[in-house]
C-alpha cells in the first residue's frame, strides 16, 4: 500500500497535444484528474489542466509552465523557472513562466508561504519527464542510445557533436510515452542551477519600466474609475448629487455602490476631478463613536485570564499592545473589469483567484463558467490580494455603466478604507523558580471582523483571534494560552507573517525580559532554552556574524531574537543607535536562516531584507489610528512606513546550508526582525516598550 | 482645450489637455507611458519619479502646463537604446528589485542624484525619499554605490 502511495505521489501525466506537454498534480499527493489510474508509467490524459502544474515545449524552443500562483514581488516565478531549468537543462532565458488565469478548483493559493514548497516536487518531476522524453525524442531520430545523450543549454547533444534544440524535437516527444531514460529528478548534489544565487528572471522588465501591472493594461475601452468614499469605516451615501460631476469634460458615467460612489472618465485626472465635484452626504459608519483608547480597552477587556502559576514560582509579567497597520502595497488595488450581459473578464492580481471568480460571478449575476479572471503581477501584497474587494466593485461599476472600467483605488483609499493588520493586546506571563521557567502562559485579544457588507466586497470573514503560540520553541516548562476577539465592523486582513507578527514579537521580548531578570545574557540564555537544534544554530550563526555582545557607546544597543514557522528557522540581530529615543535608527541587521534548500538564495535575501524593514516599520513607526471611526493616516506622508533613511545602512544575510526540501521563507523574519529590533531599543533605552509602534 | 508640447523621451509629442492636468495621467493615460506609476498622488511615495531638464520631479504633483517646451524623460527613456544607463545596470546586478512598482521612480530618483553628486555619501542616499513597500534599500544603496562607482 505505502508503495502504491508513494507511486501515486509521483505520477506525471502527459496532455494530448501536439508539442510535448506534460502535467503534474498540484496541492496533496493524490491525483484525482480523470484517466490517471495507472501511476507507474505516465499516462495521455485529454481533460483540463485543472489542478495541474502544466509545462509545454514550444516549437519556438521555449519553455512554459503556466503558474498557478501569483507574482507579488516574493520571486515564486524565478524560482519556479529556476527548478524547471535545473530538471530540464534549459537555459533559465528559454523559460517563460506566465501566470495562469483562475481556475475552477485545484490549488490557485498564494500564501502561508507555501509556493516553493508545495511547487519544488510538481515542478522538479515534471521537468524531469519532459527531458527524458526529448532525449529519446532525439535518440530515436538519430538511431544511438539515449543512454549516450546529454541535456544542456536547451538542447540535446550526441557523442558525435550533433545537437537538437528541445524545440525541433517537441512534436516527436510528445508521441513517447516510455522513455528510454530515468525521468527521476536530479539528486541534489548535481544541482547546478538550484541552490545558486540568481537575478530575477524580470529583473530588466522591471528596470525599463516594462514591467506590466493591472493600471498598465490598455485593455480596449476600459476607462479610467475612481470611487468616492466615505469619511469613516462603513459610512454610506444617504444623498448624492451629482450634477457637477457629470457636467465635466470627459466623465462617462456616475454610479452608486456599496462602498460609495464611482466615477467613470476618459483619464485618472477627469476621474478625480469628477469625483471630487460630488456632493454626497454621508451618514457615518457604525464606528463614528470609536477611537483608539476605546479599541484598547475593550481590547485589555476581551484577555482571557491567564492560568494561575505554580506554586513557589516568580513571575514576569508583560502586556503588549501592537495598533491597527496597512498593507500598503506600492500597487494600490487596480482591476480591470468587462462586463457584459451574458459574460465577464476581469484582470487583476489576486492570491485567491479561484474564490475571487466565485464571488464576482455571484455578485454581478453570472454563472462562474462565464467569468474570465486574469491574474496580472502585483506591486507587492503582504497579505492584501488575498482578498479583492477591488475586482468585485469593479465588475458591479463596469455591469451598472455598462463599460469595461479601469478601477483604481486612490492611495487614501487604500489606507483609509483598505484592510489593516488587526490591533492585538497581549498578556504574558513567565513562571520561574531556581533559575529556570517552569510555566510560560500568553493571553490574547485581537479586533475581528464582523461586517456584512464586507463579504460582498470581497473579504471571507477575517480569521479568528490569534492564538498563542504552541510551538514549545523554549523548554519553558508547561504553557498555556487563550485568545478573545472584539468584533468590529473593520476591514481588516491578514499581514505578512499573519498572527506570529505580533503573537511572537510579544514573546520575543518576554523572553528577553526573563533573561534580565534572571541575570543571564539573551543570546546565552536563548541557546540553553530552546528545543530545537536548528534554531541554536541559526542564532549561534546570527551572534557570531554580527558579534553579539560587541560593547557600543551608550543610547546604542543590540537585541536579538528567534523565530520557527512553515517548516523554517530565522535569527535576527540588530543594532540600533537610539541616542534620540523619538527617532531611533537601526544600523545593522543580521539575519540567519535556515529553510531547507534554498532554491535561490539571492531571492531569499531579499525576503529576509524586506520583513527586517517590516519589523523596523511596525515596531519603531508605522501604524494607523482611528479617530471616531475613521482611519487618521492617509498616505505614505503619515502611515510611517520606513523609507532608505529609517533602513539599516548595513544588511546581511546568512542561508544554512540545508539538504532538506524547501521550507517556507517568505513571511519567516517578521517575528524575529520586529522582536530583534523591540529588544534593541528597550536595551538602548533602558526602557520596557509595551505599545507598537513606539513613536506614533 | 489647450495644446501643450515637449520632448518626451528623445521625441517630440503635443497633447491637448486641461493646464491642471498632471503629467503622470498625461503621461500614463494619454500617451500610453506607463513607466512612471501612480502611488500616492500627492508626491509623498515618489513611485512615479522621472526627469524635467534632467532634475528629478513627481509627475503626479507637476501639471502638465509647467512642462510646455521642455525636455521629460521617464523610465523608458533613461536606457540609451538597448544599452542600459549606469543606474539600471547597477540595479540589474544587485538584483535589487522586488514587486518592482516603486523602482522606476528609485532608478530615475538614483540618477539624478549621480548627476548631482559623482560620489554620494550614505547621508546623500538617507535622503531619496522614495517609499519601497517591499523594503529593498540595502540593495538601492549598494546599487547606487555600484553605479557610481561604474561611471
Amino acid at each position: 500500500m505505502a508503495r502504491q502511495l508513494s507511486r501515486r505521489k509521483f505520477v506525471v501525466y502527459t496532455l494530448a497535444a501536439s508539442t510535448l506537454t506534460v502535467a503534474a498534480p498540484l496541492g496533496c499527493g493524490t491525483p484525482s484528474a480523470e484517466g490517471a489510474e495507472d501511476a507507474a508509467s505516465d499516462v495521455l490524459v485529454t481533460g483540463t489542466d485543472e489542478e495541474m502544474l502544466v509545462l509545454e515545449v514550444t516549437r519556438a524552443n521555449k519553455v512554459v509552465v503556466r503558474l498557478p500562483r501569483v507574482e507579488v514581488g516574493q520571486g515564486v516565478t524565478t524560482a519556479v523557472a529556476m527548478m524547471i531549468a535545473e530538471e530540464l537543462d534549459a537555459r533559465l532565458a528559454d523559460v517563460e513562466i506566465p501566470l495562469a488565469d483562475a481556475r475552477t478548483e485545484g490549488n490557485q493559493f498564494t500564501g502561508g508561504s507555501n509556493s516553493v514548497s508545495s511547487l519544488y516536487g510538481p515542478a522538479r518531476r515534471l521537468a524531469a519527464t519532459a527531458r527524458a522524453k526529448l532525449v529519446t525524442a532525439a535518440a530515436r531520430r538519430w538511431k544511438v542510445p539515449a543512454w549516450s545523450l546529454r541535456t544542456g543549454r536547451t538542447r540535446v547533444f550526441a557523442p558525435d557533436g550533433r545537437s537538437a534544440t528541445f524545440g525541433s524535437l517537441t512534436a516527436s516527444a510528445a508521441g513517447i510515452t516510455r522513455p528510454a531514460v530515468s525521468a527521476k529528478p536530479k539528486p541534489a548534489a548535481e544541482h547546478r542551477v538550484i541552490g545558486r544565487p540568481t537575478t530575477r528572471i524580470d529583473a530588466r522588465d522591471i528596470v525599463t519600466g516594462k514591467a506590466e501591472y493591472t493600471g498598465d493594461l490598455s485593455v480596449a475601452g476600459a476607462r479610467p474609475t475612481v470611487v468616492a468614499r466615505p469619511p469613516t469605516l462603513g459610512g454610506k451615501a444617504v444623498s448624492v448629487d451629482d450634477r457637477a460631476a457629470r457636467a465635466l469634460p470627459g466623465v462617462h458615467a456616475v454610479v452608486e455602490i456599496d462602498g460609495g460612489v464611482a466615477v467613470v472618465a476618459d483619464t485618472f485626472h477627469h476621474a478625480f476631478q469628477a469625483r471630487d465635484a460630488l456632493k454626497i452626504k454621508w451618514a457615518p459608519g457604525p464606528l463614528a463613536n470609536l477611537s483608539d483608547a476605546a479599541i484598547r480597552s475593550r481590547l485589555r477587556a476581551a484577555v482571557p485570564k491567564l492560568a494561575a502559576p505554580p506554586g513557589g514560582t516568580a513571575q514576569t509579567e508583560a502586556e503588549f499592545e501592537f495598533a491597527f497597520v496597512s498593507h500598503a502595497p506600492m500597487e494600490v488595488l487596480t482591476a480591470v473589469a468587462d462586463v457584459r450581459s451574458g459574460s465577464a473578464e476581469i484582470w487583476f492580481s489576486s492570491q485567491s483567484p479561484t474564490d475571487a471568480r466565485e464571488s464576482i460571478a455571484s455578485a454581478v449575476g453570472l454563472p462562474s463558467s462565464k467569468v474570465w479572471v486574469h491574474v496580472m503581477r502585483g506591486g507587492g501584497s503582504f497579505g492584501r490580494r488575498l482578498t479583492y474587494d477591488a475586482a468585485i466593485e469593479a465588475a458591479l461599476i463596469s455591469k451598472k455603466a455598462r463599460l469595461p472600467v479601469k478601477l483604481m483605488w486612490s492611495r487614501t483609499d487604500d489606507i483609509r478604507h483598505g484592510r489593516m493588520r488587526p490591533a492585538t493586546h497581549h498578556r504574558i506571563r513567565a513562571s520561574h523558580a531556581r533559575g529556570r521557567v517552569v510555566a510560560f502562559a500568553h493571553s490574547t485579544a485581537s479586533v475581528s471582523e464582523s461586517y456584512e457588507g464586507l463579504s460582498a466586497q470581497g473579504g471571507a470573514r477575517a480569521a479568528a483571534a490569534p492564538l498563542p503560540s504552541d510551538s514549545g520553541l523554549y523548554n519553558f516548562g508547561r504553557l498555556s494560552g487563550d485568545s478573545g476577539s472584539v468584533d468590529l465592523a473593520m476591514p481588516l486582513g491578514a499581514w505578512r507573517s499573519v498572527d506570529s507578527g505580533t503573537v511572537r514579537t510579544a514573546e520575543e521580548i518576554v523572553v528577553d525580559e526573563i533573561a534580565r531578570t534572571l541575570g543571564e545574557d539573551p543570546v546565552a540564555f536563548r541557546r540553553t532554552t530552546l528545543r530545537s537544534r536548528t534554531v541554536k544554530a541559526v542564532l549561534d550563526k546570527a551572534a557570531t556574524a554580527g558579534r553579539w555582545g560587541r560593547s557600543m557607546p551608550s543610547g546604542q544597543a543590540q537585541g536579538v531574537a528567534v523565530h520557527e514557522e512553515y517548516g523554517s528557522c530565522v535569527a535576527c540581530l540588530v543594532e540600533i543607535d537610539a541616542t534620540d529615543p523619538k527617532n531611533p535608527r537601526v544600523t545593522k541587521v543580521v539575519m540567519a536562516a535556515d529553510v531547507g534548500t534554498a532554491v535561490n538564495p539571492r531571492g531569499l535575501e531579499a525576503q529576509l531584507m524586506g520583513t527586517a524593514v517590516d519589523g523596523i516599520s511596525t515596531v519603531l513607526r508605522a501604524g494607523l489610528h482611528i479617530d471616531r471611526g475613521a482611519v487618521r493616516e492617509s498616505s505614505f506622508a503619515d502611515f510611517h512606513y520606513a523609507r532608505q533613511r529609517h533602513a539599516p545602512p548595513h544588511f546581511e544575510a546568512h542561508i544554512m546550508p540545508s539538504k532538506r526540501d524547501p521550507g517556507g521563507a517568505g513571511e519567516l523574519g517578521v517575528p524575529a526582525a520586529a522582536g530583534a529590533v523591540a529588544n534593541a531599543y528597550a536595551r538602548a533605552t533602558g526602557t520596557k516598550p509595551r505599545r507598537f509602534p513606539i513613536n506614533f | 482645450m489647450p495644446s501643450y508640447s515637449f520632448v518626451l523621451n528623445g521625441k517630440r509629442v503635443t497633447v491637448e489637455a486641461p493646464a491642471d492636468m498632471p503629467l503622470l495621467w498625461v503621461l500614463r493615460d494619454l500617451l500610453n507611458v506607463t513607466g512612471p506609476k501612480y502611488g500616492c498622488g500627492v508626491g509623498a511615495c515618489r513611485a512615479c519619479t522621472s526627469h524635467l531638464d534632467g532634475e528629478e520631479i513627481q509627475p503626479c504633483v507637476v501639471p502638465v502646463g509647467d512642462c510646455a517646451g521642455r525636455k521629460v524623460t521617464t523610465i523608458e527613456g533613461l536606457a540609451d537604446g538597448d544599452a542600459l544607463h549606469p543606474v539600471q545596470q547597477a540595479w540589474l546586478d544587485c538584483d535589487v528589485a522586488q514587486c518592482g512598482f516603486c523602482q522606476p521612480g528609485q532608478i530615475m530618483a538614483a540618477a539624478a542624484l549621480l548627476k548631482k553628486t559623482s560620489r554620494p555619501t550614505d547621508a546623500d542616499i538617507d535622503r531619496i525619499e522614495n517609499v519601497c513597500r517591499c523594503g529593498t534599500y540595502s540593495r538601492i544603496r549598494e546599487a547606487i554605490k555600484k553605479a557610481a562607482a561604474d561611471t
